[in-house]
């Protein structure tokens, strides 16, 4: 390859060359790229060496260190390379930050539910239910088995439904219904928990008379939580699925119904399931419907159709908030079910995004 | 608009070439409308059962009501706290909102953003319970000195008025735990936005020798600014409906006031359900169905208003 | 009109660091080079060893068929190809001598120097047609009175002959324009900063022939002010609008893009030196 360039002009003397000057008065270095990272971690050895001297604490370490590298970060860089590149880097800095503290709270509360919660990880805490217990042992059996039975029958009425409802929504739906359902299902997912549990609580007291609790009022309310998670992630998922695929099986004389059935929902299938675990997810954890449906009961009831049944979350609650003389086996009981939620509700997350990636197409979120 | 006209405007698979339908599909799409119809019909029972519980609360005299002074000053505090709550929820976790979605959709490497938005969600999972229980043992004791601070340097403000509780069980802490469960709605909404950022806009603002903060502001933050208002209101939403946290969190003694810091608080419509409703009968509990009433209307509103905006970008996209 | 009169009386050196005056007006193009400069992605090389020099105040196009690494190229002399993840280039650019991949330069800064217009027309949506034009400027916006400024955007929107049809909507949106009005603004705000060179991405492959035919008159009349250089996939258009021209050409899919030839456009296109080139422009492929 030959290019024909015509002969360059000399160059400059090819003396120091000078940075290209630039008109809005900024300076002309640069900082290197170990720069910030040796502001921040500077700073922080700085203020340790202080605090040991006037007593430590790490609060005020973290702010510190924060606020002044900030701070170092913008005086150097106005220094060294102009006002905008240092504001640009006193920014960066401080977003960095402010995702930082947003983790706090998680890295706190996961910290806090495992070290409190450890002290009931026996095998008697999980085998046992309250029935007869006054203070010291007892277990979450019974609200373990109540969640399972209760979350369980929510999800039995919720998928088939949400599912179906969402097939409607992008495979059938057309017009005012359409339309109507559409916004009334995103308005759903901002019904207040109480509320729904409200709604069962009246139902039932319409039906039956007040006063009534019942595991399946609970399965109800959870059921109206859980349906418009369901049709929205289903939703997603049939409009991942592409046109060409159901052309193709209209082409090849398949009727509608069975391109729904047997093409469309099988390939949205991991991404179908990955909602239904995230629905599960937001609902296994709430208290307040339960509270006011379920009831609190000691002991293991298997029937969500009669009496009261206990469950996880309203468990902990009740544990916590009205615990006997001593306190302690209470509290401790009441972080042990903590601690189980919210293991159930990783594990489910988890699985989820592990089956979206693995199986799944695009599953935004 | 005529069934054409949405059907396109939809671009659904409705309109791909239909096969004739059979008795298989009439049954089938049936049932996905039957589906479709049973859940608005869910919706409205909702509103209908909650009114009919509620109408003996609404045509009581006022002696009858607790606190012997007629329904609306029964709910009144109770709308206040609410309100309260959720707006010192929605000040603290909009910005932190906004920040968090940028550094995870601008700033963090590419490898690890998808693990930092999985961490933020996840912030989304946790159940209303255990944040009331981090909030009371370890969020509130950890804020005794700096309220305390507050209310011996500050004061005068009516917001730090003080005397400053000793347990930490005050309406700051109840609205931080709060901002803290509505962060990860509100930066999910944004992210998904600022990632959708048009890349040549993007470009032409580098372009001109913009810095990435300068191009964020020129250019990402004007388009995603009707979803940071929708995702905000989502969380607005969220917030005023929110039960466990404050519940177990809240010291409850009262009545109307602006005072963040101390150990009398109002309660919220949601706390005051959870905490009378399970000792409660006769009026009182059609009384706590009536509140709750007030409680869907409002939430009601927030997310009508809320989804009208994200529906209002999605169109002029 | 007088603020025009002071610009080019306040003087063409550029090294003033002095924020008061208006900011290098009476600026020239200056010339830029490649040297062996490779180009990748990643691990792949997509531009292979490409030596070359841009004539100062001239308009240089770069010719090829799909996929032969221009636009590639043309990105990285302003330092935006880098921004893609894992993008990276070896060898040196410089601008009259200076490379603007050492060490110590910014690339932020580079990109004042160096400006670009995209192929599709993207002003900013939610500014104004005066503010689209003065973004650039408006980044240091401490230093300008509204007075200069004000004179500043109907310089910019002069020269991109497009100040008649908007100077009674300069507050409008950007967005009413047309295609052609649209990339006309877009010109303006790249070259309201007033850059050495100015690179053009098939400026014009989104615009009807009369906003393209427009576009080239004005391409002709900026290059007394800049540098340019500019990718087409039209070839009539290099050799109307173009003063050299460079042919960028592939082997197989896969292999990287090289400069096959680079000289003044009538030579390219009436007498080339290489076979490809040749086949090239009297469209035997590409």
């Amino acid at each position: 390859m030959t290019d024909r360039q015509t002969p360059t002009m000399a160059p400059e003397p090819a003396a120091a060359p000078t940075p290209p000057t630039d008109p809005f008065g900024d300076k002309d270095g640069r900082i290197p790229a170990w720069g910030p990272w040796a502001v921040i971690f500077g700073t922080a050895a700085a203020l340790t060496g202080v605090l040991i001297a006037i007593g430590f604490n790490l609060v005020l370490l973290l702010i510190g260190t924060t606020l002044i590298s900030i701070l170092g970060i913008y005086v150097w860089g106005r220094i060294v390379e102009g006002r905008r590149q240092a504001f640009d880097r006193a920014i960066t800095l401080g977003i960095g930050s402010i995702f930082a503290l947003a983790m706090v709270p998680l890295a706190s509360l996961l910290y806090t539910v495992i070290s409190k919660g450890l002290a009931r990880m026996d095998s008697e805490f999980f085998s046992t239910s309250m029935r007869n217990v006054i203070a010291d042992g007892g277990g979450i059996l019974h609200a373990a088995i109540g969640t399972a039975i209760i979350t369980g029958l929510a999800t039995l009425a919720s998928v088939p439904i949400g599912i179906m409802a969402a097939v409607y929504l992008h495979e059938y739906g057309k017009g005012k219904l359409k339309r109507a359902l559409t916004f009334f299902v995103d308005v759903m997912t901002g019904i207040p928990s109480i509320v729904a549990g409200l709604f069962a609580f009246a139902l039932f007291s319409i039906l039956f008379g007040p006063g009534i609790r019942l595991g399946v009022m609970g399965s109800l309310a959870l059921t109206v939580l859980m349906i418009p998670i369901v049709v929205r992630s289903t939703e997603e998922m049939l409009r991942v699925v592409p046109d060409g695929l159901r052309e193709a099986s209209f082409a090849l004389g398949v009727s509608k119904w069975r391109t729904v059935a047997k093409v469309v929902l099988p390939t949205a299938m991991a991404g179908i399931v990955t909602g239904v675990m995230l629905a599960v997810a937001r609902v296994i954890g709430e208290t307040a419907p339960l509270l006011i449906t379920t009831g609190t009961f000691s002991s293991v009831n298997l029937n969500p159709f009669e009496g009261r049944m206990a469950n996880l979350p309203v468990f902990t609650y009740t544990q916590y908030k009205f615990p006997g003389v001593p306190p302690e086996p209470f509290i401790d009981r009441a972080w042990g079910a903590a601690l189980v939620l919210i293991v159930i509700v990783m594990v489910l997350f988890l699985v989820a995004r592990f089956i979206s990636r693995r199986y799944g197409t695009e599953l935004r979120k | 608009m005529n069934d054409i006209d949405s059907q396109k405007s939809d671009n659904e698979a409705a309109t791909v070439g239909t096969p004739p339908s059979g008795i298989g599909d009439r049954i089938f799409s049936g049932m996905a409308t039957g589906a479709g119809v049973l859940i608005l019909a869910l919706l409205a029972g909702v509103a209908i059962f909650l009114m009919v519980e509620a109408w003996p609360a609404l045509t009581a005299s006022a002696e009858e009501i607790p606190g012997g002074d007629g329904l609306v000053s029964y709910i009144a505090p109770l709308a206040f706290g609410t309100v309260i709550a959720a707006l010192l929820a929605v000040i603290i976790a909009v910005p932190m909102a906004v920040a968090v979605a940028l550094f995870i959709s601008h700033y963090a490497p590419k490898p690890i953003a998808d693990t930092l938005s999985y961490l933020t969600d996840l912030l989304a999972a946790i159940p209303s319970i255990i944040y009331g229980l981090w909030g009371i043992a370890v969020l509130g004791p950890a804020t005794v000195g700096l309220t305390k601070w507050l209310a011996d340097n500050l004061g005068f403000i009516p917001f730090f008025e003080g005397p400053a509780s000793t347990t930490g069980r005050t309406m700051l802490v109840a609205g931080v735990v709060l901002g803290v469960m509505i962060l990860p709605i509100i930066s999910a909404v944004a992210r998904e936005v600022f990632t959708q950022t048009p890349r040549g806009l993007q470009e032409s603002a580098l372009a001109l020798g913009a810095t990435r903060w300068e191009m964020i502001r020129m250019v990402v933050l004007p388009f995603g600014k009707s979803a940071i208002v929708a995702g905000s209101m989502l969380g607005l939403g969220r917030a005023l409906g929110e039960t466990m946290a404050v519940t177990i969190i809240l010291s409850v003694s009262g009545g109307v006031t602006f005072n963040l810091i101390s150990s009398s608080n109002p309660s919220t419509i949601a706390a005051n359900i959870a905490l009378d409703f399970p000792e409660s009968s006769g009026l009182d509990v059609n009384v706590l169905i009536a509140s709750g009433l007030v409680l869907f209307a409002i939430t009601l509103v927030v997310n009508i208003v809320a989804r009208a905006v994200i529906e209002r970008q999605r169109i002029d996209d | 009109m007088d603020t025009k009169e002071r610009q080019v009386e306040t003087a063409a050196s550029s090294s003033t660091k002095d924020s008061t005056q208006s900011f290098r007006s009476g600026a020239v193009g200056k010339r830029i080079e490649a040297k062996d400069l490779n180009i990748y992605y990643g691990s792949f090389l997509a531009v292979k060893d490409v030596t070359m020099s841009v004539e100062p105040n001239k308009v240089t196009a770069l010719i090829g068929s799909s996929g032969c690494g221009k636009s590639t190229f043309l990105r990285s002399l302003n330092r935006m190809h880098e921004l893609i993840n894992g993008a990276r280039v070896e060898g040196s650019v410089t601008l009259e001598g200076q490379d603007i991949y050492s060490a110590g330069v910014d690339p932020v800064r580079v990109r004042q120097q160096i400006g670009m217009v995209f192929q599709s027309p993207n002003p900013f949506p939610t500014m104004s047609i005066y503010d689209n034009t003065a973004a650039g400027l408006k980044l240091n916006s401490k230093r300008m009175k509204k007075e200069q400024m004000d004179g500043i955007v109907e310089k910019a929107l002069r020269g991109a002959h497009l100040w008649d049809e908007v100077k009674d909507r300069l507050s409008k949106p950007g967005s009413g324009l047309s295609g052609g009005q649209q990339q006309r603004l877009c010109i303006a705000r790249a070259t309201a900063v007033e850059p050495d060179v100015l690179l053009m991405d098939e400026p014009c492959s989104a615009l009807d022939p009369i906003a393209t035919l427009a576009i080239e008159d004005l391409i002709d009349e900026l290059k007394q002010k800049f540098t340019i250089v500019i990718v087409t996939h039209n070839m009539q258009q290099a050799a109307r609008a173009s003063d050299r021209t460079g042919f960028f050409n592939i082997g197989e899919t896969g292999d990287p893009g090289v400069l096959i030839e680079l000289d003044d456009t009538e030579k390219i296109f009436s007498n080339p030196v290489h076979k490809e080139t040749e086949d090239y422009v009297s469209g035997r492929f590409g």
